[in-house]
């Protein structure tokens, strides 16, 4: 852990050697989901409800995704530039190291310019919480913390899983789209407004459902029963990444250099 | 004449190379399509009264839009052009005998065409033999058809050309992104890709209309769904042209100041 910090440190004051580029790269990230969110506030300007769901209730759904994004993004955006590692054979020096690897790839990279994601997800996150006044109990805040906590781990191990594939490939798919930026799009708006097959391949295989609808069904008070079970669903996402890992493992033994 | 047209090939052919990560994207494109068409039929199953836009023509616009995604994308990019800028290596391109404005358009025009060309044949095949509600319609007449063509076309024209702007603009910037990265985000808004045109709000349609991005994907599609009947559809044609003129005037007498201004960064 103080290594990745370490890493964490050393990222941060190489990108702050290029200030304005990095802050004109932050309002940018700042920008595209703000033209998502933008869209969403002129549908339901439009259409006024989403097959019973508010615009604040929707809203909250988005800035939880879009946050677990953002933060997975920027601290675990080592994986998604995973390809380029192995293409120039740079992998082979951390295989030498003693240290693991998937912690390495970890810290080979972050992208600190997603801040404006961030902000722009923080913004709409307070803005919908304080326009929901039902969601103001310890238990609801803390189930909210934790559906933030494992969305990052549910795009963290999508990221695994693509980079894992470069192990065969070399290059990076271009399918893991689907599953980082189409989750991400998809998950924006609670799963039940889709399709029946959407929604189970998103609760079962990708377990998004997990953080964008269970437990968003008790912090709105749109189902009964016990307080505990829905933050136990949360923990889908923390499931999901260990599979992940042993992916990865399995991957890094079946390494094969580019020689390059 | 013949220069730009060899360019165009060997562009043309260096598109074509990339067939897997065409196939990649051909799914993430579908993907998204189904997505889009889920969401927007979930805002319309409560809608009560009427609609500026019928579902059926809703989910042809969607499909459209992804199948002609390389037609639209402001931000499709060429490192190639930028690094040619911020290297000093522009100083090769402008020994060559020929004019850098159609130069680079034309590679730009192919690179876009390639990408669509790939992509698209598939994409429209499986749109079009979809299970019935998200199934792609077709164009209600032959004229509607030829018309979207047109249009189409006219609307890549113009897309190239405000690209073009944002390379030129890379000579001053000498960075391609931050501010350009705020005008692709805002252009491709404005051309209807997060929310179609006709289900904004009016004044936001008027600012749409005002500016050229609707031009390049959201009228040429609903020419297609037939939204936009043919006898208007004339009218745009004129405006699309009109820009297309503009753009590219604009374009040259910038690039042939940026090019005066031009310092070859050493190397």
């Amino acid at each position: 852990m103080r290594l990745y910090f370490k890493y964490l440190n050393i990222h941060l004051k190489s990108q702050m050697q290029y200030r304005t580029s990095f802050w004109l790269m932050s309002i940018g990230q700042f920008f595209i989901p703000f033209m998502v969110f933008a869209g969403l506030y002129l549908m339901f300007d439009r259409f006024g409800q989403l097959k019973g769901w508010s615009f604040f209730e929707v809203a909250l759904c988005f800035a939880i995704i879009h946050l677990s994004f953002s933060l997975s993004e920027c601290f675990a955006r080592g994986f998604d530039a995973f390809s380029s590692l192995v293409g120039k054979g740079d992998f082979d020096r951390l295989l030498v190291r003693p240290r693991s690897t998937a912690l390495q790839v970890l810290g080979s990279k972050f992208e600190f310019t997603r801040i404006g994601r961030l902000l722009q997800s923080m913004f709409v996150l307070v803005w919908s919480v304080a326009s929901l006044p039902a969601i103001w109990t310890i238990p609801k805040l803390l189930t909210l913390g934790l559906m933030i906590a494992n969305g990052v781990f549910i795009f963290t191990g999508i990221f695994i899983l693509a980079a894992t594939f470069c192990f065969w490939t070399i290059q990076a798919l271009e399918v893991a789209n689907v599953f980082t930026d189409g989750g991400r799009e998809m998950a924006q708006y609670p799963l039940s407004i889709y399709e029946k097959w959407v929604t189970r391949f998103f609760t079962f295989i990708i377990p998004f459902g997990a953080v964008s609808y269970l437990p968003l069904m008790y912090l709105l008070d749109k189902r009964e029963g016990s307080e505990l079970l829905p933050m136990l669903f949360t923990f889908g996402g923390a499931l999901f990444l260990i599979p992940c890992l042993f992916i990865w493992q399995f991957g890094v033994r079946h390494y094969r250099s580019t020689g390059s | 004449m013949k220069a730009y047209v060899s360019i165009w090939r060997l562009r043309f052919i260096n598109g074509m190379q990339y067939r897997a990560a065409a196939l990649a994207g051909m799914a993430t494109q579908l993907f998204f399509g189904f997505v889009f068409i889920m969401i927007f039929a979930a805002f319309y199953a409560g809608s009560s009264g009427s609609v500026p836009i019928s579902m059926e023509d809703l989910i042809t616009y969607v499909w459209l839009q992804q199948i002609f995604l390389s037609f639209i994308m402001l931000w499709f990019r060429d490192q190639e052009l930028f690094e040619l800028i911020t290297s000093g290596n522009i100083a090769y391109e402008l020994c060559r005998p020929m004019d850098l404005y159609p130069h680079w358009y034309s590679k730009l025009m192919a690179q876009r065409v390639a990408s669509a060309l790939l992509r698209c044949f598939p994409i429209l095949l499986i749109t079009l033999l979809l299970p019935e509600p998200y199934r792609m319609g077709v164009p209600p007449s032959l004229a509607s058809f030829l018309l979207f063509v047109v249009t189409l076309v006219l609307g890549l024209l113009v897309i190239v050309a405000i690209s073009m702007l944002i390379y030129i603009s890379v000579f001053w910037t000498m960075s391609p992104i931050g501010s350009i990265l705020m005008i692709s985000v805002a252009g491709e808004f404005l051309a209807g890709m997060v929310i179609p045109v006709p289900l904004m709000p009016d004044w936001l349609q008027t600012i749409a209309y005002i500016l050229p991005f609707r031009w390049t994907a959201d009228f040429p599609f609903r020419v297609y769904s037939g939204h936009i009947p043919v006898s208007e559809a004339a009218w745009g044609v004129a405006v699309q042209l009109l820009w297309l003129a503009a753009l590219v005037i604009m374009g040259r007498l910038l690039m042939r100041k940026a090019l005066r201004a031009v310092v070859v960064q050493g190397g």
